[in-house]
């Protein structure tokens, strides 16, 4: 008898010419094939969040709290011809409502690459940025990424077609109650068990072991990186705030002066605006840290998809063995051999034999769980080739998203350095020509 | 106007044998009816009565050796000078064609005794004057030697802007003693002391001035044994604090408030301004150490990408050469605006105590002046020694004015070439930094456009 294999995704990876994103519905919708660029939600309708407000109220132990609640605002778009704006819907969602649509999807769409929020908290912070959540600055760029989340997911061609997605944008009241009915709480994996697959799997598929490796990595270089440009954007700010001293002094020393007095003063004066001048630089400057950041949080969704297939692999792995070892089992009481040491056997040769009957029987039940194994395993099997199919293909998506939107990024970046160089130009010709004057 | 600037020749060979240079006794053949010590103009303008005046050869040999105007210790009539000959004296002095004395400070060298350590640099002098036995000087000398020559040009110039002299030792700041740093800064300073001396119209002239830069050791070292006693040193100081305890403040000419006045606020302010500088350096400095740092992340992250790696290294190089673009920006600070603003920290120190010393002097005769009063009997002989002191002060005042006015001027110029150079140095950088990013974001969109063009072929 052979022993059941389990088979490796790698026999598998070449197949293709499956839809993207098709193949790993969740059960409670109807099979759809996945949405095309031009279908998705994003496409028939604007999505945005154009106010956050400071609320009030009680919590669940009935304490008062603060939090900024966010308008999200929706419209249909409509085909050219039709000419007229379509009336704008709109509703109030706060922060942990986003967190739970997200804990939704990333439960029941675990073979997808599931875009991430903004930080809850302000991380990687220089010294002059606040850490406060209640901060404007910071409500303003959390609203900008809680937007773009919703971008992402609404563009994404099997994410758009979630029902419970749907009544986020458009239907305030109920929907908690909506989400937690549809029990996805009870799907998740706990923590533990992934921990557990991760490190006993034997057979992952190769390619999303270096998924999981590039993923480690790109989280240590991107935090790496974010805490750098945290330390020299302070030290941006130190060098061109002491220049502002210059303005003062300038003008102190310009009123004891007769001839160099109108020079230092208008020199004076175009240092105060050097040195006001960062303010607006290294703000423009934390948007490119929070589109390093989305790629930082990405990461763990990468993470995310790789721990379900370690898990699922293990579960695999779990069941082919203990279908090879009941096997083995019924061998042995067939034949009487004993082909491995096992406490039964002994026993069983020390105490007494067991009656014919007794071993027919247990024969019996062991060919009866033999043949539901190998049913379970031939079709934990399938799931395990549509994951990864699934899995690959929305990964080869977020690979071309990723590449796309970091060089775009570095592309800004530049542009900012560009911009904050030709300020600097202007200041000082105009500092330089002050000073000839002198 | 030329024909004031000019001395007529035969009494140019006179005055001063070497010829060049304007001399104290630059005489005016329009004088100023009211200037003060009028009395004595005339003597000046007619050049061929100086000659004649036999009484008057020591004071000319005082002129050529040693242009000192009041001497503190002695009560020998002093030479007044008109405020205008000394303003057409600063212009002539100042066109450098007739620049005659060149100075040099290099080679620091250590000198490890029994008893202690110390540096000397090199003093090479190439000159053309001819008070001077040959026209090319190298000596070695040390700190010591400049401190003693700086007191000499004091005690004997009391009302002229001695140039500053770097201090003995640096509190603030890591730097040692002896690290190169140090020594290269001192020595930098050193030249410029110098130098300016050299192209002070009277400094120049001055004899200690001539014996540091031509004496051997041993001479400059008998050379310094010589000079006033202790006691007369004491006796001067005691003089200084006795006239400082009156202060000479009450009958002092309204310019000289101003003056003191100017020097409060400027001194304030330059020392504000010197500390700006220093924390701007600072800065820059660990804006420079965290840059170094912020390029390598960037190559890291390169080697786990594939399509974006080539943007990655791209960024990366950009912030590296900007880098070395805020390194150069630090060295040119620390090179100009630094010892600049650090040198006119010490001449505020210095002007601060040329205008005591003028109000010390104006002091003496206050209180002689007062004394009289008192004691109408012995009337003529105080009114001599008063005559005297009038004419102390009015030199004093004089040299004094003049030599402000040429330290005004050199301020205002060094400040402006000072600040100027900073915004080129900043012009530099920001020009710089320009250019690598422009030409990496060229890079990128050419790149762009080379992928959006593939995707629309079908």
């Amino acid at each position: 008898m052979e022993s059941a294999e389990a088979e490796t995704s790698d026999s598998r990876s070449e197949e293709d010419g499956a839809v993207p994103g098709s193949g790993f519905p969740p059960p409670e919708q109807p099979v759809a094939a996945a949405a095309t660029m031009e279908d998705c939600l994003a496409k028939k309708m604007e999505i945005t969040i154009s106010e956050a407000e400071k609320r009030t109220g009680r919590n669940a132990v009935n304490m008062q709290e603060t939090y900024t609640a966010y308008l999200i605002e929706t419209r249909a778009v409509e085909s050219q011809s039709e000419g007229q704006c379509a009336p704008v819907d709109s509703l109030w969602r706060r922060y942990s409502e986003f967190e739970l649509l997200r804990n939704y999807l990333s439960v029941t769409y675990p073979h997808i690459v599931v875009p991430p929020l903004p930080e809850k908290r302000a991380d990687f912070v220089w010294h002059k940025l606040s850490a406060d959540n209640m901060d404007p600055d910071f409500v303003e760029r959390r609203r900008i990424g809680l937007e773009n989340f919703l971008l992402r997911v609404a563009s994404h061609p099997v994410l758009c077609q979630d029902k419970i997605f749907y009544s986020f944008l458009t239907q305030e009241s109920g929907w908690k109650e909506m989400v937690n009915e549809t029990g996805f709480q009870l799907k998740a994996d706990s923590r533990l068990k992934a921990l557990n697959a991760t490190f006993r799997v034997k057979n992952p598929d190769k390619r999303f072991t270096e998924l999981k490796h590039y993923s480690d990595e790109l989280q240590s270089v991107i935090s790496h990186l974010l805490r750098v440009r945290a330390r020299v954007a302070d030290r941006l700010y130190g060098v061109y705030k002491v220049h502002g001293n210059y303005g003062r002094v300038f003008s102190e020393w310009s009123a004891i002066e007769k001839e160099m007095g109108d020079g230092l003063q208008s020199a004076g004066h175009h240092m105060d605006v050097y040195a006001a001048s960062i303010d607006d630089i290294l703000e423009e400057e934390e948007h490119y840290a929070d589109q390093l950041k989305e790629y930082l949080f990405y990461a763990e969704a990468l993470r995310a998809v790789c721990r379900k297939h370690e898990l699922m692999q293990y579960d695999l792995e779990m069941a082919a063995q203990d279908l090879t070892s009941k096997k083995q089992q019924c061998e042995e009481l067939a034949t009487g051999t004993v082909r491995t040491f096992s406490l039964k056997g002994m026993t069983s040769k020390l105490f007494g034999q067991e009656t014919p009957e007794q071993r027919e029987a247990k024969i019996k039940v062991l060919e009866e769980q033999i043949q539901e194994g190998e049913e379970q395993l031939k079709s934990k099997n399938l799931e395990g080739r549509d994951f990864v199919k699934s899995a690959w293909a929305d990964i080869e998506r977020f690979k071309e998203q990723k590449n796309h939107d970091l060089k775009e990024a570095l592309i800004s970046y530049a542009v900012m350095q560009i911009s904050m160089c030709k300020k600097g130009i202007q200041v000082w010709t105009n500092a330089k020509e002050c000073f000839s004057k002198m | 106007m030329e024909a004031e600037g000019r001395v007529p020749a035969p009494l140019l060979t006179l005055l001063s044998p070497g010829g060049g240079g304007g001399t104290e006794a630059d005489p005016d053949p329009h004088p100023a009816a009211g200037a003060p010590g009028a009395a004595r103009g005339p003597l000046l303008a007619a050049a061929a009565e100086v000659l004649s005046l036999d009484d008057e050869e020591d004071d000319l040999e005082v002129f050529s050796k040693d242009t000192s105007l009041a001497e503190v210790n002695s009560f020998s009539p002093s030479m007044p000078i008109s405020p205008s000959s000394m303003i057409n004296q600063y212009k002539f002095e100042d066109e450098p064609e007739l620049r005659d004395l060149f100075i040099t400070v290099d080679d620091p060298e250590s000198h490890i005794t029994a008893i202690e350590t110390f540096i000397t640099y090199r003093v090479v002098t190439k000159t053309s004057r001819g008070e001077f036995d040959s026209s090319e000087y190298e000596v070695r000398r040390r700190y010591q030697d400049f401190l003693w020559l700086k007191s000499k040009l004091e005690e004997a110039h009391p009302t002229l802007i001695i140039p500053p002299l770097p201090e003995k030792f640096i509190m603030k700041g890591m730097v040692e003693r002896f690290s190169d740093e140090f020594i290269e800064t001192r020595r930098k300073a050193l030249h410029k002391f110098l130098n300016r001396i050299a192209d002070h119209p009277t400094l120049t002239f001055n004899e200690d001035f001539k014996i540091f830069l031509t004496a051997q050791a041993w001479e400059l070292s008998s050379h310094k044994k010589q000079g006033p006693s202790l006691l007369s040193r004491m006796g001067q100081t005691v003089r200084a604090v006795a006239s400082s305890v009156r202060g000479g403040v009450k009958n002092r000419p309204e310019m000289f408030t101003e003056m003191n006045d100017y020097m409060e606020t400027f001194s304030q302010k330059i020392n504000v301004l010197d500390k700006i500088a220093h924390r701007i350096f600072k800065e820059e400095k660990e804006y420079f150490n965290e840059m170094k740092e912020y390029g390598p992340i960037h190559t890291l992250w390169s080697a786990s990408e594939e399509d974006v790696a080539d943007s990655l290294k791209g960024v990366a190089s950009c912030i590296d050469k900007c880098c070395k673009a805020t390194e150069k920006r630090m060295a040119g600070l620390s090179e100009n605006l630094l010892p600049i603003l650090h040198e006119y920290v010490l001449y505020s120190e210095i002007l601060m105590g040329v205008l005591k010393r003028r109000d010390q002097i104006q002091g003496e005769l206050d209180s002689k002046v007062d004394a009289l009063a008192n004691k109408k009997t012995e009337k003529d002989l105080f009114s001599e020694e008063i005559g005297k002191l009038e004419d102390k002060v009015e030199c004093a005042n004089n040299a004094l004015k003049a030599d402000w006015d040429r330290w005004k001027q050199n301020m205002q110029c060094d400040m402006r070439s000072t600040f100027i150079n900073v915004a080129e140095n900043n012009l530099h950088y920001y020009e710089e930094c320009l250019a690598t990013w422009e030409s990496f974001l060229a890079s990128q969109t050419v790149d762009l456009h080379v992928e959006e063009d593939s995707e629309d072929r079908p």
